[in-house]
């Protein structure tokens, strides 16, 4: 890939914030539009604008084959344990009223679904980046 | 709802449709097909889908995009008849 100073440096500043807003669409999708899939996609956005300056061999430094599968197994399994806690006391799949009723804590429920919002956002930005590692490696020749 | 501004979106948007599927190269008409999906987020926004709309605007215009240039660099641009 050409060495481009212009692209490189535009893309080192934006990277940050990118992937701070898709934290921030995680964090705000119970309350407001976004969610886990919108913020996951958002933060895959931000290793996509890496790959494009940086060229695909540096990010799979950052993150490999392993990190994505580790990632994307972690995000699904947080994401069922909330929704199977909830059949621990007697509810329904994610019926998390119930957690907040027996424990008593408030806003209990708000927090579980951050969480499974949390676990979904992990999944969809690791298979997202996967998608486009397969896409995109050439196996090595420029493209 | 403006149905003036809405007029005018839609038709712009059946024009980019329109372009895209008859546009030689492959290039062009993925390109073509993010302007597309950048309209198609404005409509979706305006008719107060915003959790749509942000999908449409991640995945539609940021995604594929790149999905497609990455599969295109693989094969020619545009067809030889």
């Amino acid at each position: 890939m050409r060495e481009n100073v212009v692209i490189r440096t535009v893309s080192r500043l934006a990277v940050p914030f990118i992937q701070l807003f898709g934290l921030y669409v995680i964090a705000h999708g119970a309350s407001g539009p976004g969610g886990g899939f919108q913020g996951g996609v958002a933060f895959a956005a931000a290793f996509i604008l890496m790959i494009i300056a940086f060229g695909i061999a540096d990010v799979r430094k950052r993150i490999n084959n392993r990190g994505i599968m580790i990632f994307s197994i972690f995000g699904i399994a947080l994401y069922a344990a909330v929704g199977l806690l909830s059949i621990l006391y007697a509810g329904n799949f994610l019926q998390l009223n119930v957690i907040e009723a027996a424990l008593g804590i408030p806003h209990l429920h708000g927090i579980l679904i951050d969480i499974a919002e949390a676990g979904i956002g992990i999944t969809v930005m690791a298979i997202m980046i996967s998608i486009i590692y397969d896409m995109a490696d050439t196996g090595g020749e420029s493209a | 709802m403006i149905w003036e501004l809405d007029f005018a979106l839609l038709l712009f948007m059946i024009c980019c449709a329109i372009a895209a599927i008859t546009v030689r190269d492959l290039l062009h008409a993925t390109i073509i097909l993010a302007a597309y999906s950048l309209i198609m987020t404005v409509l979706w926004a305006e008719m107060n889908a915003v959790d749509v709309a942000f999908t449409e605007a991640a995945v539609g215009a940021g995604i594929t995009t790149v999905l497609f240039i990455a599969a295109i660099s693989r094969t020619r641009r545009s067809s030889s008849d």
